[in-house]
C-alpha cells in the first residue's frame, strides 16, 4: 500500500540552507533530469536525501499500520480460501514494509529510529488506515479501492530516481497485484450474493470512497512539494492527475457490479472525457493527517504493544547471539 | 527505545532463481545471527517460488568501490573493443569461429 | 463418520485450529521478520487443513466439503489435540506450542507418506516439507529464548510448563487409530514418542532448559472434550457463516 507525502509546508528550507557544492548539486540534477538511477553511495543534496527517508519511512509505515485494519479479520474470514488469502495479502504488507525500512536504511537511517519515530507519533502514515473494518465487505472494499489507488501511486515509482526505493517499487507492485484482484472479487460476490450481503458491500463502498480519493494526497495547489518531488523524480504524477484516473478506472468497475459510488455531483463529462466528481472533505483528510482518525489511537496502540512486548523477544536473540559468538571464539 | 546497539544486524540477501544461474542480490533483513538471517530471508523472499538456494551476508562486511572512483576505475575499459568479439572481421561461409 | 474419515479429520482439525492461533499473531509479532515467519508456518497449516477436511469431507460421502466441516460444527465435534487449540499467551508460549507440535507433526507426516491410502500419503508428502521447517526454525527459536536473557529463559519455561500437560495426547492411540493401522492407513503414533523426545531433549539441552517434569495428561480433545478456549476461538473463526446461514463468501 501506500502513502502519499504528508509533510507539511514550507519544510526543506532550513535543508536548503545548508551550503552545498553548486557543480555537484548540477551534476546530481542533470543525472536525475537524465532519468539515471541516483544509489546510496552517490553524493546527493540534503534535502533529497531526507525527503526521501520521509517518503519513504512513510510509505513503509503506512504498509505496518496498514496490517492491522485487514488484520482485524484474518481470524474471521468466511472460509478457508478467504482466510489463506487475506493472510497471504497481510503478510505481503510487513514484506513491503520490510522492503521499504531496508531501502530508506540505504541512506543512514536504522529501522529502529524510524520506528521510534512512528511509535512517538513524529512519523506519517497514510490516513485510510485510521478507519475501521467493520463488516467483512470492508476487506473487499481496502483491496478494491485502497489497493487500486496505491497501484496507482506506486506504479510510476518504480522509475523513481532513487536505486534502491525504485527496485523496492518494483518488487512491491509484482506482488500486490493480486491484492486488488482478491478484494474486487469479494465486492463482486457480496454484490451477487443475499440482500445482506448486498448491503453490506455497498455500506463498505460508501465509507472507504471518499477516504480512497484522499489516498492520493491534497489538491495540487495546496501540495507544496510536488513540484521539487517531480523534479527529483521522487514523485512522477500530481495527486490530482492520479485521483482523476482512479475515478475514471474504479466509476466502471463499481457499475460493473451494481454498486453505487456515493457521489452526487459524480457525472461523465464527454468533453474532458473523464468523470467530474464532488469535492472531497479537506478538513476531514487534514484532521485523520493530525492524528484525528476515527481508530488512529487504537492503530497506534496495537503498534506500541507489539513494540513493547516483543522488547524482551529481541533482547534475548541478540543476547543469544553475543552468548554463542564469544563461546565459539573461546574454542577457538 | 531506539538504541542501534540492539538492533538486530542488517543482512544482504541473495537468491538463486533456479539451478544453473548465479545468486542475485534481493533485498535485506535483520537478524541476531547468521542462521535466523537465511530464515528471514527464506520467508521473506522466497514466498513466491522465487529461488533453490539463499546466501546471507552481514551487510557491514561488504567493500564497496567509491563511486567518486567510477571514472578511473570503470571507463579504461571503453576503448578496449578488441576484447569483443564483434571487433573482428570474419569472412563469410567460415563457420565455428 | 468412519475411522478413515474421521482420520483425517483429526489432522484436518490439528491443522486448523493451529493455523487460526497462529494467524492471530499477524501484525503484532515481535519484530517485522519474525511477522512473516509466522504467517508463513500460519499459512502451510491453513492448506494443510483444507486438504485433510476435503478428504475427511469426500471419505464421509455425505456432501460437507472443508468448509462446511471448518465452520459448521460445533466444539463437541472438534476432534484437535488440547495443545493446539491453547492460547498464543506471549510468544515464548506460542514457541513452546508450536516446538512440542510440530516435531510430532513432522515425524506423523514422514510415517503417513507410507499410507496406503494415496490422498493421505499424498497430503503428507507436501506437508512433511512445510512442517520439517517449522521444527527447525521454532527449534531454533527454543534455543535463543532458553539460552537468551533471563527474563526470556524464564518466559520460556512457563511456555513449556503451560502446554506440557497435552503433549501425552498427542501419542494416544484409540479405536480410530487402531482401524486406521489396520486398514493400513494410519500411523502408530506411540511408536513416534521415542524419537520425539530424543528431538526434543536435543534442542532442549541446546536450549539449557531442562524437560518438564512429567505430569499428570490433560486429555479428550480427539473426542470433543476441549478446553474452554476453544469455543471462544470458534464462535470468532464461525462468525460470518453463523450470521449469514446459506450465504456464500
Amino acid at each position: 500500500m501506500y502513502t502519499t507525502d504528508l509533510s507539511g509546508k514550507g519544510k526543506g528550507k532550513a535543508e536548503a540552507a545548508v551550503a552545498e557544492d553548486p557543480a555537484l548539486v548540477a551534476a546530481f540534477e542533470a543525472r536525475v533530469a537524465n532519468d539515471e538511477f541516483i544509489e546510496p553511495k552517490d553524493w546527493m543534496p540534503e534535502a533529497y536525501r531526507k525527503t526521501l527517508v520521509r517518503q519513504m519511512s512513510q510509505h513503509a509505515h503506512s504498509e505496518i499500520v496498514g496490517m492491522l485494519p485487514e488484520g482485524n479479520w484474518i481470524t474471521r474470514a468466511p472460509n478457508l480460501r478467504r482466510k489463506a488469502i487475506l493472510l497471504a495479502k497481510v503478510q505481503d504488507e510487513a514484506g513491503h514494509g520490510l522492503y521499504l525500512y531496508s531501502a530508506a536504511e540505504t541512506l543512514g537511517t536504522s529501522r529502529d529510529e524510524m520506528t521510534e519515530a512512528l511509535l512517538s507519533g513524529k512519523a506519517k502514515y497514510s490516513t485510510i488506515f485510521n478507519y475501521p473494518t467493520l463488516t467483512w465487505a470492508d476487506i473487499g472494499a481496502i483491496g478494491w479501492l485502497v489497493d487500486g489507488a496505491a497501484i496507482m501511486n506506486q506504479v510510476p515509482l518504480q522509475r523513481t530516481s532513487y536505486g534502491p526505493y525504485a527496485r523496492a517499487m518494483v518488487r512491491i507492485c509484482k506482488e500486490e497485484s493480486f491484492h486488488q484482484r482478491q478484494g474486487y472479487e469479494i465486492m463482486m460476490h457480496l454484490a451477487a450474493g443475499t440482500e445482506a450481503q448486498k448491503r453490506m458491500a455497498q455500506d463498505a463502498l460508501n465509507r472507504w470512497w471518499w477516504p480512497s480519493l484522499m489516498m492520493f494526497g491534497p489538491p495540487d495547489d495546496k501540495s507544496p512539494n510536488t513540484e521539487q518531488s517531480m523534479r527529483w523524480r521522487i514523485k512522477r504524477d500530481t495527486n490530482d492527475e492520479l485521483r482523476q484516473k482512479f475515478v475514471d478506472i474504479t466509476v466502471p468497475q463499481a457499475e460493473a457490479i451494481g454498486l453505487t459510488v456515493p457521489d452526487a455531483a459524480l457525472k461523465w463529462n464527454e468533453e474532458r472525457g473523464a468523470y467530474d466528481f464532488g469535492d472531497v472533505d479537506w478538513e476531514e483528510f487534514y484532521a485523520v493527517v493530525k492524528g484525528e482518525g476515527p481508530v488512529a489511537k487504537e492503530r497506534m496502540q496495537a503498534r506500541v504493544k507489539a513494540w513493547e512486548d516483543g522488547a524482551w523477544v529481541r533482547d534475548a536473540a541478540r543476547v543469544h547471539a553475543e552468548k554463542r559468538a564469544a563461546a565459539k571464539l573461546a574454542a577457538e | 527505545m531506539s538504541d542501534a546497539s540492539k538492533e538486530w544486524p542488517l543482512w544482504e540477501v541473495f537468491v538463486r532463481g533456479k539451478g544453473g544461474l548465479s545468486h542475485r542480490h534481493v533485498g535485506s533483513v535483520h537478524a541476531a545471527d547468521a542462521k535466523m538471517a537465511i530464515e528471514h530471508a527464506r520467508d521473506t523472499y522466497t514466498r513466491r517460488m522465487e529461488g533453490v538456494s539463499l546466501w546471507v551476508l552481514p551487510s557491514a562486511q561488504i567493500t564497496s568501490s567509491d563511486p567518486g572512483d567510477a571514472a578511473a576505475l570503470f571507463e579504461p575499459a571503453e576503448d578496449k573493443v578488441y576484447r569483443h568479439p564483434t571487433f573482428y572481421k570474419i569472412p563469410d561461409g567460415i563457420t565455428h569461429i | 463418520m468412519d475411522a478413515i474419515a474421521t482420520y483425517a479429520l483429526r489432522l484436518g482439525d490439528d491443522s486448523l485450529i493451529l493455523g487460526q492461533r497462529l494467524g492471530e499473531w499477524c501484525g503484532h509479532a515481535p519484530a517485522l521478520e519474525v511477522d512473516l515467519s509466522l504467517a508463513n508456518v500460519a499459512l502451510d497449516q491453513i492448506g494443510q487443513a483444507t486438504h485433510f477436511l476435503n478428504l475427511a469431507g469426500a471419505l464421509e460421502g455425505e456432501g460437507r466439503d472443508g468448509d462446511k466441516l471448518a465452520f459448521h460444527r460445533d466444539v463437541m465435534d472438534f476432534t484437535n489435540c488440547l495443545l493446539v487449540e491453547q492460547p498464543n499467551g506471549d510468544f515464548a508460549q506460542t514457541i513452546a506450542r508450536l516446538f512440542l507440535f510440530a516435531h510430532y507433526q513432522e515425524l506423523l507426516f514422514t510415517a503417513l507418506t507410507a499410507s496406503k491410502d494415496a490422498r493421505l500419503a499424498a497430503i503428507a508428502a507436501k506437508a512433511v516439507k512445510e512442517t520439517a521447517y517449522h521444527a527447525t526454525l521454532v527449534s531454533d527459536w527454543v534455543v535463543r529464548l532458553g539460552d537468551g536473557t533471563e527474563e526470556s529463559r524464564a518466559r520460556m519455561i512457563a511456555g513449556l510448563d503451560w502446554m506440557w500437560r497435552f503433549v501425552d495426547e498427542l501419542f494416544v492411540m484409540d479405536e480410530v487409530d487402531a482401524a486406521a493401522i489396520e486398514a493400513g492407513v494410519g500411523v502408530d503414533k506411540s511408536a513416534l514418542r521415542g524419537a520425539w523426545d530424543q528431538r526434543i531433549d536435543a534442542v532442549l539441552a541446546d536450549a539449557t532448559l531442562e524437560r518438564p517434569a512429567a505430569r499428570r495428561p490433560v486429555l479428550g480433545g480427539r473426542s470433543g472434550r476441549h478446553s474452554e478456549h476453544l469455543g471462544h476461538l470458534l464462535s470468532e473463526m464461525q462468525f460470518l457463516q453463523r450470521a449469514y446461514p446459506g450465504a456464500t463468501w
